[in-house]
């Protein structure tokens, strides 16, 4: 049980004034971020990870963290009553929520939302609890071989369960290696890849690539579609609240069923999108009313919010305890503890324990306190998104070169935010997926350290990732992954082909 | 701004394009690692070792990306030409500003970038505009360089003003 002591002490550590002041902080910007759209829960954290680089990290942490938490729980507010999903992850809920509005119980929908977004968070945050100290020990025994293993399936996990087609998503990712790459070499000390530049002396930042694929590109998209409001308004009362509390617990399967959805494929590197589409698809294939789907059914709500928001939270699972973030936004809070010092991965559980139990008990405080907020501020939020896109995106914009810019103290990096940006848009708009490029970025040197390190203890046999069962069991599970739309395909024309 | 146009770029020639660019992209970093040295040196693989099957990587999924891309044939449309015009309202003079913040510095540039994109492509009235383009880089300088003490770019008028 030292692990519930660790956990007490945690909640002490969360529950400093000032750590409680930088929650509420956090919670209510990551609300708006999740609100406004053009800013989304990476680029959000990334534009404000400068201002923590004085904090200390587990304040640091504890900010940026609830900035995610409120990320998740504003992307509902704007699909619900808008129509207008503020983060990919909630396109799910527009397709019963904002029928909801429509019919004049958006309070409804929104409790239904943000509780199950709360239920959803809960679940992945003892999920964490209990299950990363054991991840992060087993870890520990792990050599380089089984080190580039574990990266070596979270990028196979890509391929084979994105819905972007498998090339463009390995063509995505492989553009991520080639970009971390760039600068000094880390183990020889040569130079590479600059061609003579001397701005890429360092390399690219992924900060700077988070912020211009996912902020500017956003902007651009938006710019095109053009945004019209039609938007109800929003109120919430306590009789709302507490009588759909009341009808909430009828669902309790599709919620458990949501929950385990969303950890799962959090913890893989699928992300809280796939799953809030995967939790909805099922519910409606599985609900009694599953015909009425579309057309405002709470259950409709439920299935998706709870996946987005466990898949989200669960997302730091093997950030914390492997160092492979599980989503673009983990990737940023990754980023973070390299800047703040702290070296991410197993050795965290052993020589940090303030640091990660503080996060750990931040979690479960940080989501309680976004419940509450989200459920009181509810109009004040709506009211933000009724400020016109001609005054917010280039307000946006401003936001997004003054994060790039502080990063390294560089205008360089804000002229390649833009470049970032550019590309961001015309990748979307050809289908290939962000969240692995930024991810390989993040994770490129690691991955060929851990690489290379390995190829020099065999004399440079591939043997060596087949060499004992743990890492040939990991590696084996990544081939699976890689193909797994192959083996899909194959086991649907064999079952056709028998009937 | 409302101006509607039927016709615009094939969504095929621009993930041709985009198939190309990256293609090219791999082609780079391939040549780039060559130089760098792909074989395996005194202390291990040579820098380039790595980056070298990344880039060929690309190489092998862009030409398969570009073959799928040839044969789809659905005469979709990647933008209309209207819509394309509204990206590029942005995209032209956030690169003006982002171009001219080494010079001007941040403050000054925001100022000149909201005024610009609020008076002309959102048509507002002066009054808003200019308290929006004035009050962001005020709120901007107090959050930033006084509570939270990052430093961002200043130009000759912050130097006058004697920040």
């Amino acid at each position: 049980m030292e692990e519930l002591a660790n956990l007490f002490h945690g909640f002490a550590v969360a529950l400093q004034p000032y750590n409680i002041m930088l929650m509420i902080i956090g919670i209510t910007l990551g609300v708006i971020i999740g609100v406004l759209p053009g800013l989304g829960g990476a680029n959000g954290v990334a534009i404000l990870l400068p201002l923590t680089f004085s904090m200390p990290p587990t304040s640091a942490i504890i900010m940026l963290s609830c900035i995610y938490w409120g990320a998740l729980f504003g992307g509902a507010i704007t699909s619900i009553l808008f129509n207008i999903p503020g983060e990919p992850w909630s396109v799910a809920t527009t397709f019963d929520g904002y029928p909801m509005a429509q019919q004049g119980k958006p309070g409804e929908a929104l409790t239904a939302a943000f509780t199950s977004s709360f239920v959803g968070a809960l679940f992945a945050v003892i999920m964490i609890t209990l299950v990363a100290p054991l991840v992060a020990g087993f870890a520990l025994r792990f050599g380089p071989a089984e080190k580039f293993a574990v990266y070596f399936l979270a990028f196979c996990s890509f391929v084979g369960l994105s819905k972007e087609p498998p090339f463009k998503t390995i063509a995505a990712m492989m553009m991520g290696f080639a970009l971390a790459a760039v600068g000094l070499d880390s183990i020889t000390g040569q130079l590479r890849l600059t061609f003579g530049v001397t701005e890429l002396l360092n390399g690219f930042d992924f900060l700077i690539a988070v912020i211009g694929l996912f902020g500017i590109g956003e902007i651009l998209l938006t710019m095109e579609e053009g945004l019209a409001f039609r938007g109800g308004n929003a109120s919430i009362n306590l009789r709302v609240v507490l009588h759909t509390w009341r009808e909430l617990p009828a669902y309790w399967m599709t919620s458990l069923r949501s929950c385990l959805i969303g950890c799962w494929m959090g913890v893989t590197p699928a992300g809280a999108t796939p799953a809030s589409f995967m939790s909805y698809g099922i519910a409606k294939r599985l609900a009694r009313r599953g015909n009425n789907f579309g057309k405002g059914e709470i259950e409709g709500v439920i299935a998706p919010e709870t996946a987005a928001h466990a898949a989200g939270t669960a997302a730091l699972l093997p950030m914390l305890s492997l160092g492979v973030p599980g989503s673009p936004t983990a990737a940023v809070l990754l980023g973070g503890l390299l800047i703040w010092g702290l070296q991410p991965g197993p050795m965290l559980f052993v020589e940090q324990k303030e640091f990660v139990w503080g996060l750990i008990a931040s979690m479960y405080l940080g989501n309680l306190a976004g419940l509450i907020v989200v459920l009181t501020c509810v109009p004040i939020f709506a009211a933000i998104l009724r400020v016109p896109f001609g005054i917010i995106a280039p307000l946006i914009l401003v936001l997004c070169a003054i994060g790039a810019y502080s990063v390294h103290n560089s205008t360089f990096d804000v002229m390649l935010m833009l470049v970032f940006g550019v590309l961001g848009y015309l990748l979307k708009k050809c289908n290939y997926p962000l969240a692995p490029l930024v991810l390989a970025i993040v994770l490129g040197d690691k991955a060929e350290e851990s690489f290379r390190q390995s190829l020099l203890g065999s004399q440079g046999s591939l043997g060596v990732f087949f060499s004992n069962g743990l890492v040939s069991t990991i590696m084996a599970l990544g081939l699976v992954a890689l193909f797994w739309s192959a083996i899909q395909e194959g086991y649907s024309r064999l079952r056709t082909s028998m009937a | 701004m409302t101006e509607r146009s039927e016709s615009g770029p094939a969504h095929k020639t621009l993930e041709i394009g985009m198939a190309l660019l990256i293609g090219v992209f791999g082609l780079v970093v391939i040549f780039g690692s060559v130089k760098a040295g792909i074989s395996w040196g005194a202390e291990g693989p040579r820098a380039g070792f790595f980056p070298f099957y990344v880039g060929a990587t690309i190489v092998v999924a862009s030409a398969i990306n570009l073959w799928h891309a040839q044969r789809d044939d659905d005469g979709r449309l990647f933008a209309e030409w209207g819509q394309l015009r509204q990206v590029m309202s942005v995209v032209v003079p956030t690169a003006i500003y982002v171009g001219s913040m080494p010079f001007i510095g941040l403050y000054v540039a925001s100022t000149v970038f909201i005024a610009w994109f609020m008076r002309w492509l959102g048509g507002y009235r002066w009054l808003t505009t200019v308290a929006v383009a004035i009050g962001m880089p005020v709120l901007t300088y107090l959050v930033f360089e006084r509570w939270f003490l990052v430093p961002l770019p200043k130009g000759p008028f912050e130097e006058w003003l004697g920040l």
